[in-house]
Order: structure tokens, then C-alpha cells, then sequence
């Protein structure tokens, strides 16, 4: 039996892969890196950080990589001036919405926002910042989150729920009052379906969730999700 | 709450109608609504348990929607239009009145229970903007003088 292949171009180059892959998928197979934020490998796709948008010849529209699925005689294109512009606008209102200061964050220097943003050329911020004043809750024994420095990508969510299969954590309120809670939104100290895995510091993007005392170059293992999902499948190539 | 509690024992029969289906949570927490008035965490525990969902996903498929209220709602109601033209016809003007008035702010209740400030997307009578409901009466073409002297009129009702 062989998988029905799909061929499309991404940037010029042609590539064949399994009818049903995302273009995020396809491309960094091929070796060509489209930025992104929400999605990791592991997890269900999100398509909430609209950093993966790709133009595809014969549509105005820009689609997200991450959800996209290929189909046949597509032509992707992954880096353009409109898209370099859509991107450093995406990554300017996630740094405008809440409180991002990077010289006092527990992850400068290891946070995926904050390299995006250099990567991007991002220096400064055109949106009136809304400075939020979020509750930090750090009633757990160890793990930490401040809501000011969340950026709504739900990786945490996702692994909550697919990896650790408890979902203790999930969103409430919508659009920019939405936050991150803990069952019926209470202190992380009082959860009682948290088992203390600390995925959700591991998989963080950013400083929002991370481990006291602990560095965060240390906590941060993004690949932990994909990890995870192979050693279940019985994979055990590192 | 107990098992035996006759809105309880209704809140089942709609769970149970609905084949304690998970899709089925936005109709049930309706339903909660209406025989409850308001939606308490331990009544969101009970639906979780029942439908077999998640505690934080049934509180955030709460908060999400503004029609449900998770707090007990004052004995008087008063809502403030915030539609676009509402809006710019000074409805936030009335409601900053009203929070300073009573001293609480939107979506809160009085600590002695008697009223509630609310706030809601269009009403659907724009050309009466601003609109404030005070309980059941909308009050067309609204000033902060008249919403005051309406809601002190049926405050003093009680």
C-alpha cells in the first residue's frame, strides 16, 4: 500500500509529501523554516499566533502554515515583504497587549517572542501598549504564572490536556481579558487536578509559566510534547 | 445542593434529555441559568461531573458567552447598552455615574445585594441611543440625572 503524495511548491522548490500534511509540516521537511509561535510538534495545531501565514499563488488571501493542509500544484510562498510586514504587525500587538518587559522577565534570552521579534527586526512597538496588571498566582509549590507576560498560545492548554491528559488548565473570559486558569479558575495551590507535571513551564513560550528558583534555560524543553508522543508510539530514536 | 433539591432534580431531567452529551454543555448551561438564576462554581462542578467535561472547560464555556451570569444578580438590574451607538452617545458618561454613584462597576452587585450593573452589546434601538434598562423599563435617549433618579425610584421601592 503506498500513501497518495501531493507535489507543490514552496518558494520555488518542488516537494512531494503524504496527502493531508500542513504546509508547516511539508516545508520544514524540506528544510525551509516558517516562523511560528502557538504551534509545536506534539500538540494539536492552533493557528492562533498567525506568524506561519504563507501566500499561495491565485488567492489574495494569506493562510496559516500551521493549518493549511497542501493539495496538489500549490505554490507556497514563505518569505515576502507583505508577509515579513504581517509578521513583525502580529508579533507588535502580542508584544502590545499585555505588560512584555524583556529586562525584567524571568525568560530574556530564552523566550520565543522576544528572538521572533529580533529575528523579525522588530524594535519597536507602533500600538499603544495596555499595560495589564494581571494577578501573578504563585500559591502552587513551584510553578509560577504571571498572566501579564501570556500571550493566549495555549501550548500550555494543549499539553495539559493531550500529553498529561488531566486538562487542569483551559481559558476563561474572550479576547483580551482571556486568561489562563486552573479548573473553576482557582489558585494553582488549591488545583485539584494539577499533578504538578510541569509541562505547562516546559512547553511556555514565553515567562509566563515558569518553575521558582528555578532557571529558565533549565525549565524550557519545547520538544518535550513530541517526546512524549514518540516514546507512546513506542519510537525510542533520539 | 442536594440530590433531591427540586431544581436538582429538573437540572437532571435536562441533562438527561440531552443524552449527558458533551456537545449538549451551551444548552444545559442555559437551561442552568434559568432554573438557577446564575451559575455558582459548585453548580458548574455538578454539570462538569455530569457531562463528563473538564471543570476549567465548562467554566470557560461560562465565561466566554457574557449571557451567563456567575454571580447572583441584585434584587434590581440595571444595564447599560454599549453598542456602537450607545457608545458614542454617552452611555459610558451614564454608567461612570452610576459606578460612582454606588460605588461599584460593571458586571458587580452592591454589597447588600439590591443592584446590579450590567452591560450588554445592542439592544437593537440605536435610534434611542443611549439606552439604559433599569429592571425591565428601557430608558430611551438616557441622562445620568434620569437613570439616577430611576434607579433611587426603584430602590426606594423595595
Amino acid at each position: 500500500m503506498t500513501a497518495t503524495t501531493v507535489t507543490l511548491k514552496i518558494d520555488g522548490l518542488e516537494v512531494t509529501v503524504p496527502e493531508g500534511t500542513t504546509i508547516l509540516k511539508a516545508a520544514k521537511d524540506n528544510g525551509i523554516i516558517i516562523p511560528t509561535l502557538c504551534n509545536l510538534e506534539g500538540l494539536s495545531p492552533y493557528g492562533g499566533c498567525r506568524l506561519c501565514l504563507v501566500e499561495i499563488s491565485g488567492s489574495p488571501k494569506l493562510f496559516p502554515a500551521c493549518i493549511t493542509p497542501v493539495s496538489s500544484g500549490m505554490e507556497v510562498t514563505t518569505q515576502s515583504e507583505r508577509l515579513t510586514e504581517y509578521r513583525k504587525m502580529a508579533v507588535q500587538m502580542l508584544l502590545a497587549e499585555r505588560t512584555h518587559i524583556c529586562s525584567v522577565c524571568v525568560a530574556n534570552d530564552h523566550c520565543e517572542l522576544q528572538s521572533l521579534a529580533n529575528q523579525l527586526g522588530v524594535d519597536h512597538v507602533l500600538f499603544e501598549r495596555n499595560w495589564t496588571r494581571l494577578e501573578i498566582d504563585s500559591s502552587h509549590d513551584f510553578l509560577v504564572i504571571d498572566r501579564n507576560r501570556c500571550i493566549l498560545c495555549t501550548r500550555c492548554l494543549r499539553v495539559c490536556d493531550e500529553i498529561e491528559g488531566v486538562h487542569t488548565l483551559d481559558l476563561k473570559l474572550r479576547g483580551k481579558d482571556a486568561q489562563v486558569i486552573m479548573d473553576l479558575d482557582e489558585h494553582w495551590g488549591n488545583s485539584c487536578s494539577c499533578t504538578s507535571c510541569r509541562k505547562c513551564a516546559k512547553v511556555c513560550p514565553v515567562g509566563a509559566i515558569y518553575i521558582e528558583g528555578e532557571p529558565v534555560s533549565h525549565t524550557k524543553h519545547k520538544d518535550i510534547a513530541e517526546f512524549i508522543t514518540e516514546r507512546r508510539q513506542r519510537k525510542w530514536k533520539q | 445542593m442536594s440530590k433531591d433539591d427540586s431544581r436538582r432534580v429538573m437540572l437532571e431531567k435536562v441533562m438527561k434529555d440531552h443524552g449527558y452529551q458533551e456537545s449538549a454543555l451551551l444548552e444545559i448551561l442555559h437551561k442552568a441559568q434559568e432554573i438557577y438564576g446564575y451559575l455558582d462554581k459548585e453548580l458548574l462542578m455538578d454539570i462538569s461531573g455530569s457531562l463528563n467535561l473538564p471543570p476549567s472547560h465548562v467554566f470557560g464555556v461560562a465565561t466566554f458567552y457574557s449571557f451567563f451570569k456567575l454571580k447572583r444578580p441584585g434584587q434590581h438590574i440595571v444595564t447599560g447598552c454599549m453598542g456602537t451607538a450607545c457608545y458614542v452617545k454617552g452611555a459610558d458618561e451614564i454608567m461612570q455615574a452610576v459606578e460612582r454613584e454606588y460605588n461599584i462597576k460593571r458586571g458587580e452587585s452592591t454589597p447588600d445585594g439590591k443592584l446590579s450593573l450590567l452591560v450588554t452589546r445592542c439592544i437593537g434601538a440605536c435610534a434611542m441611543a443611549p439606552t439604559i434598562i433599569v429592571d425591565d423599563e428601557v430608558i430611551a435617549k438616557a441622562t445620568k440625572e434620569i437613570v439616577l433618579q430611576k434607579i433611587k425610584q426603584v430602590l426606594g421601592g423595595t
